[in-house]
Parts: structure tokens; sequence; C-alpha cells
């Protein structure tokens, strides 16, 4: 790996130094593409923010892909119902790998206002894999601007070798979630625990 | 437009077999509605639609509502000989309300520009008479305003096309907007509780003694 110092001072020089891996996620984080997936009014915001206005392009997240096949990104936008749950987490196996969900607002981190309802899931963060979390009801087309430059950021930084390469790398990863289940009140399981785990208190 | 109580007289007339009450509103609207026993509400609603009077060929909303059992208390003065006088003493007299569904149409007509008039129907109980006429034959709107009443109060309506659950999920037990309804005990750590949250917090995250503080 060659020194950042001497990278740069090379560049100063006119002579262009990097790496396959700089390249590589150069190229894949300018180039996310999400998913056409909007849950509820986090979904208008997700629209404004793709439109002239906030211009999500200048990011090169501007092609929304109608297919989970073509998709690099899920924004989870949106109030996910125990009843769209099992749907979404089958549309995250459906995207090819390698792919990043946001999770768009306050319902999508932890269920929002109806966090003590009957028939709200408590955060799509029990059953995939957040990278990024945006507060907000509904967050600013800024916000979401900002955590995809957050992603890019992920992406960026991202080893293509060693523990911590991403899962398209790493034969040994399971890629797929396991869908959850209609129950008699609630999903079956209510959680996935390899994804997440209820917090413990500290007093 | 008609009164409801010129209304209520010409359906009495046209089908003398229904039974049909003018239900007060006590509300600031103070919009009245007409009350139909569940057998001959089918017939009274294809009346009030086909009616040239009315033409009510608009349903616009249909929903529910959910009377539990409630004990009414009232006072009553009762004369009664306290020692050897007559007296005047107040006595409380409980009766039972019994519960049933209700479900409410609001009608009204595109074509001669009037309405709303407000249909009710009840169901005999809450528990296994909950029987219903559906009047999604008569008004194809009502189909899936009916399939969410019966999703979340548990009316079954006869008639109807595709009585399936709509906002739930076909394997949910329950019907959670009757008022009896108990959501299953699914509480999660709350930062700032309040209110019932933090009935259930205190429930769920006893708060443990304080530490003793050191001198």
């Amino acid at each position: 790996m060659i020194d950042e110092g001497l990278k740069s001072e090379l560049r100063k020089q006119g002579v262009y130094v990097t790496s396959l891996q700089e390249l590589y996620n150069w190229g894949r984080a300018n180039s996310v593409w999400p998913l056409t997936f909007g849950l509820a009014c986090c979904a208008i915001e997700m629209m404004a923010a793709s439109m002239s206005r906030f211009d999500l392009a200048r990011f090169g997240a501007e092609v929304f892909r109608p297919s989970p096949r073509q998709a690099d990104l899920m924004i989870v936008a949106g109030t996910v119902t125990k009843k769209m749950a099992p749907l979404v987490v089958r549309l995250y196996n459906q995207m090819p790998e390698p792919k990043y969900v946001i999770a768009m607002g306050a319902c999508a981190i932890s269920g929002g206002p109806f966090k003590q309802g009957y028939n709200v899931l408590k955060g799509i963060d029990r059953y995939l894999p957040v990278d990024v979390a945006i507060p907000g009801c509904p967050p600013r087309p800024e916000a979401l601007i900002h955590a995809i430059m957050t992603l890019q950021e992920k992406i960026r930084n991202q080893d293509l070798t060693g523990p911590n390469r991403p899962r398209h790398l790493n034969a040994d990863v399971e890629g797929e979630y396991p869908v959850p289940a209609y129950g008699k009140t609630d999903l079956e399981p209510p959680k996935n625990p390899a994804v997440w785990q209820p917090p413990t208190l500290k007093r | 437009m008609e009164t409801l109580e010129q209304i209520k007289l010409r359906l009495e007339a046209a089908l003398p077999s229904a039974k049909i009450e003018i239900l007060a509103n006590e509300c600031a609207a103070g919009e009245r509605s007409l009350l139909v026993d569940a057998a001959s509400g089918f017939a009274l609603a294809k009346f009030l639609r086909d009616d040239p009077q009315l033409k009510l060929d608009y349903c616009s909303n249909v929903t529910g509502v959910d009377w539990p059992d409630k004990e009414l208390t009232e006072k009553i003065k009762v004369k009664q000989i306290v020692e050897g006088v007559e007296k005047e003493v107040e006595e409380v007299k409980k009766t039972l309300r019994p519960g049933c569904l209700e479900v409410v149409y609001h009608l009204y007509s595109m074509a001669l520009k009037l309405g709303p008039v407000v249909l009710r129907m009840r169901t005999g109980n809450r528990a296994d008479s909950t029987h219903l006429p559906s009047l999604t034959p008569l008004w194809r709107g009502a189909e899936f305003q009916e399939r969410e009443v019966y999703d979340l109060y548990g009316v079954i309506f006869d008639g109807h096309p595709d009585l399936r659950r709509i906002l739930m999920w076909d394997e949910f037990v329950g019907f959670p907007m009757r008022r009896d309804y108990v959501a299953p005990d699914d509480f999660e750590y709350e930062p700032t509780p309040h209110d019932e949250v933090l009935i259930e917090a205190k429930k769920h995250y006893p708060v443990e003694p304080k530490a003793e503080v050191k001198a």
C-alpha cells in the first residue's frame, strides 16, 4: 500500500498513483442505485431529493431502479408495518451484492410515533443490517443527501481484503436474511437475533 | 331534502315490517341518523338508493362503532315510609346496556345533490351474533370499507363478495379497534416514557433501589 503523503506529493507533480481498491470503491461509491421503494411520507421527501431542486444526481444516486435485481441501495422510507416487513426483507434478499440499507425517518429506525402500536414494526434493523439511519419525521431532502454521502464515505473506506471486507467478497457470509412469517399477533420471529439484540439498560 | 321523519315514514310505508328509529346526536353538528334493523337493512338501503325523490347513489363512507356493555346508573326518587313519615328517598338504579357493534353508512345523492343520510345498523351482540347484511351489492364503493370494518371490528357482512382482512394479515387473530382489544405485550425500552408508556415502562423495567451515596 502506497503512503498517503507520497501519493499526494506525486499527484502535485502530475503523477497519478492509485490502488485498485481506491479505484474500485470510487466507482462503486459514485453509482449507488437506489430501489424505487417508498412506504409513507418519507418517500415524498425521497422523491423531492431526486428532483431538480435537490438533485440527487450530483451524487450518482439518481437512477432509481424499479427492480431489486438492479439496485444497490434500499432506502426504507417510511413506516414499516408488520404486514409489510416480510416483503421488505424479501426485496432485500432479491438485491444483488453489494447492497446497502438506509433507514430513513423515525418510523424506519424505531417505529416512530407508532412504536407502541400493535401493527408497526419497531424498526427495520430487527431484520436487516442498516448502514445509515436518518432521524427526522420526515427528514429533509438534505438529510437524505447527507445519508447518501455518509454511505459513499463508508463505501470508499471499505477494505477489499481482510476480515472486514464487504459481504460480496466474502464467500463465507450469507447474504440472505430469513423472511419472518405472519403469526397470530406478531411476526415470527419478532426479530432476527443475528442482526439485532434489544438494548440493555445501564443504571 | 326531506326531513329524516318524512324519510322514516316513507320507509315504513314501503316496508311495514322494518324497525326504524331516529337517533339523536348531541354534538355540535347535531346530525341525526336512521337506525334500522339488520333483517330489513338491505331492503331499506335499496329503497333509499332507488327512490326517485332521494336517489342516494353514492356511499361516501362506511365505518364501525364498538359499543361495549355498559352499566348505566340512574338516580330515581322513590317515596318510602320511614318511621311512619312518608319521605322521598333517592335510589340508585343500575341497568346494563348490552353491547353491540354498529356500522354507519353515509349516503349522498350525486344526481340530486343532496345528503348526507346517515344509516346505522347494529349487531345482536359483540360475541356470536355479529352478522349484518352487506351493502356492497348496492354501493360497490363500500366493498373495501366493509372489509376494513370486518378486519378491525369483526362485523361479518353477509353477501359481501370478498370478505377478507384488508389491513391486518390473514393469520392475525383479534379485532384491534374493539374497545376491549388487548395488544400483545411487546414493550421495549423507551428513553423518555410518559403517560401510559411510563406505566408500561415501570412494569417492564422496575427501578432498582438507588445505590447509597458514599460519605
